[in-house]
């Protein structure tokens, strides 16, 4: 291709526009990040202020605010049901690839359409379940539910990353008289590793963001991190500051993770779909 | 649909791996096994409830009136079918779903044209477009609402001038502005993916026969992008059709019933005036909606995520 000065001079505009477009489209998080540092009169301007002294007093109000039980569950119950995704995924997703099953286009359907199930259709009989097995505002009911949430998920992403073991491999292994546990740590596990990790990366994200199961079925013990979000529901005109912060602080674990998983996030969203 | 996926006949020629390469006769049961704890717990966890809520719809059942418990018949769905409010609130999630798709899907793909060129700091850009997926969507719905949509304070007012209280007076409108701004990214990085995957080949030989861009665009582009929207647009609805988090944070589904969907209509119903009966068979006649509706998605699925190959 030709690339005369017309044509560089269209490809900077181009960019600029690009570059311009992802700016306002971040622009509430922009704002949010420099709203976290001011006081809360500062927030409160009309017109907006852009420049003040930078303040740490709202990350302050939030920890006193009893901030970090809820991150703690968020993490507890993030991390659990990502290892219960990862133990019951795993071999559910081998048995789907590499040692195909007949049913495996079975279970493959099922599995996907438990995605398309509404979630407000369960939602009542998990709070009466909850409430008689003495699960209500309990973080084990959300470790279960969301390993629940995330498993279809797993089993479809890492199933496509199964499917890229090389299958001569396989047989090469198995000729060399590799047994099973062999074959799975010498050859299969080091191709899938990086799946597995993404995969977990995936759930994560979706555990830390969950909302619906969150909020119907917890409260003050068990809350996560968006339950204490809406407790700025209540009082959103008085703490904005506050509610930046808070909205940072929730959202950075995810935001970091999300942000080094990207390359694999199209895969996982589109269940194993797309690469 | 029936265009030219480029996919197609590569998945279709690895078909024969599930069906005839390596399956060495007996052992069903060894080979099942490792599938079959997921496959119990995704049963109990999602089916179990399910039939819970379909039982729970034939009840009268208060959770405020002990004892209120007993077989009521098909009360509850008469109830739920002459409640105009239930229409309402289906109304506003089809509204909801089709328009927050084909909006943020559109705006996706532009998004994802101009990403897929080379330019200065393209991996800071793609990582600033997706930020707004990797925000807790609660999180997400208290910002808009506040520093955005305030009728005072909000930037929106001041960019533009007046004093419109956006959530009262558009409120289906703010609820999907950020419900299209959530689901942006996902639909940029996904429509991404399939213009990178389209051959350079075909680009180039067009290209070189004197095709217009737009020509280029619209007869080579777009078809091959055609299975990527389809996904696209068939995630993006799954998820979009259960929005809780946006109307719940912004609006509690007012003013009025404004801006009550489905999920917000069957939680206040549920949550708000513990009617478990008839919350239930609501959930029930949405689930069979869906049904309806997945059944046609799933069969388009099925095309997508072909099972034996997956699109690679």
């Amino acid at each position: 291709m030709r690339t005369s000065l017309r044509g560089r001079l269209g490809g900077s505009a181009l960019t600029l526009v690009t570059w311009l477009i992802a700016i306002l489209f971040v622009f509430p998080l922009l704002w949010m990040l420099l709203t976290s540092f001011k006081t809360e009169s500062a927030a409160y301007t009309d017109p907006p202020t852009l420049f003040f002294t930078p303040t740490l007093e709202q990350f302050a109000g939030i920890l006193e605010r009893g901030f970090l039980p809820y991150l703690g569950n968020s993490a507890f119950v993030t991390v659990m049901s990502t290892l219960a995704v990862l133990a019951l995924g795993v071999p559910a997703a081998y048995a789907l690839s590499i040692s195909p099953i007949r049913q495996t286009s079975n279970a493959l359907g099922f599995f996907l359409s438990t995605k398309m199930l509404p979630i407000v259709a369960a939602i009542i009989p998990l709070y009466v379940i909850s409430q008689n097995v003495q699960l209500l505002d309990n973080v084990w009911a959300l470790v279960i539910l969301y390993t629940g949430m995330n498993l279809p998920l797993a089993v479809w992403m890492m199933r496509s990353f199964f499917l890229e073991v090389p299958k001569e491999m396989i047989e090469a292994g198995r000729i060399d008289g590799a047994n099973l546990p062999t074959l799975l740590r010498r050859v299969i596990l080091p191709v899938v590793a990086p799946g597995i990790a993404a995969t977990a990366l995936i759930c994560v994200i979706f555990s830390w963001t969950e909302f619906f199961y969150a909020v119907n079925l917890t409260a003050a013990r068990a809350g996560t991190v968006p339950v204490f979000l809406v407790g700025f529901i209540t009082s959103e005109g008085l703490y904005w500051a506050q509610l930046s912060a808070a909205a940072l602080m929730a959202s950075l674990p995810v935001v970091i993770v999300g942000w080094f998983a990207q390359n694999h996030l199209v895969r996982g969203l589109s269940m194993g779909a797309v690469k | 649909m029936t265009s030219t996926a480029p996919a197609a006949p590569q998945a279709t020629a690895s078909s024969p791996v599930r069906t005839t390469t390596r399956r060495p006769a007996g052992g069903g049961w060894k080979r099942r096994a490792p599938l079959l704890p997921a496959l119990l717990f995704t049963i109990v966890v999602t089916q179990v409830p399910f039939l819970l809520t379909v039982i729970y719809s034939f009840q009268s059942w208060n959770l405020v009136r002990p004892g209120s418990q007993h077989f009521v018949g098909f009360s509850n769905y008469v109830d739920v079918f002459a409640d105009s409010q239930f229409r309402g609130a289906m109304l506003n999630t089809v509204l909801i779903t089709v328009l927050c798709v084909l909006l943020s899907m559109a705006i996706g793909l532009g998004l994802a044209l101009l990403l897929d060129r080379k330019f200065l700091g393209r991996s800071v850009v793609r990582t600033l477009l997706i930020t707004p997926f990797l925000i807790l969507p609660a999180a997400g719905a208290l910002l808009w609402k506040t520093t955005m949509f305030d009728p005072t304070y909000g930037l929106l007012n001041f960019v533009l001038g007046g004093n419109t209280d956006w959530l009262s007076e558009f409120p289906l409108a703010a609820v999907m502005t950020q419900i299209i701004w959530q689901w942006t990214p996902f639909m940029t990085l996904l429509i991404l993916a399939g213009l990178q995957a389209q051959s350079k080949e075909v680009l180039e030989a067009a290209q070189v026969d004197g095709a217009g861009r737009w020509r280029m665009f619209a007869s080579i582009t777009l078809p091959q992008l055609s299975r990527y929207l389809q996904l696209a647009a068939l995630l993006g609805a799954i998820y979009i059709v259960n929005s809780f988090d946006a109307i719940y944070l912004m609006t509690q589904g007012g003013p009025g019933t404004a801006s009550t969907n489905l999920p917000f209509y069957i939680y206040q119903r549920a949550f708000q005036g513990f009617d478990i009966g008839q919350s239930s068979a609501m959930g029930v006649i949405v689930v069979v909606l869906t049904l309806i509706v997945a059944t046609f998605a799933l069969r388009l699925m099925f095309r997508t995520f072909d099972v034996s190959g997956g699109v690679k």
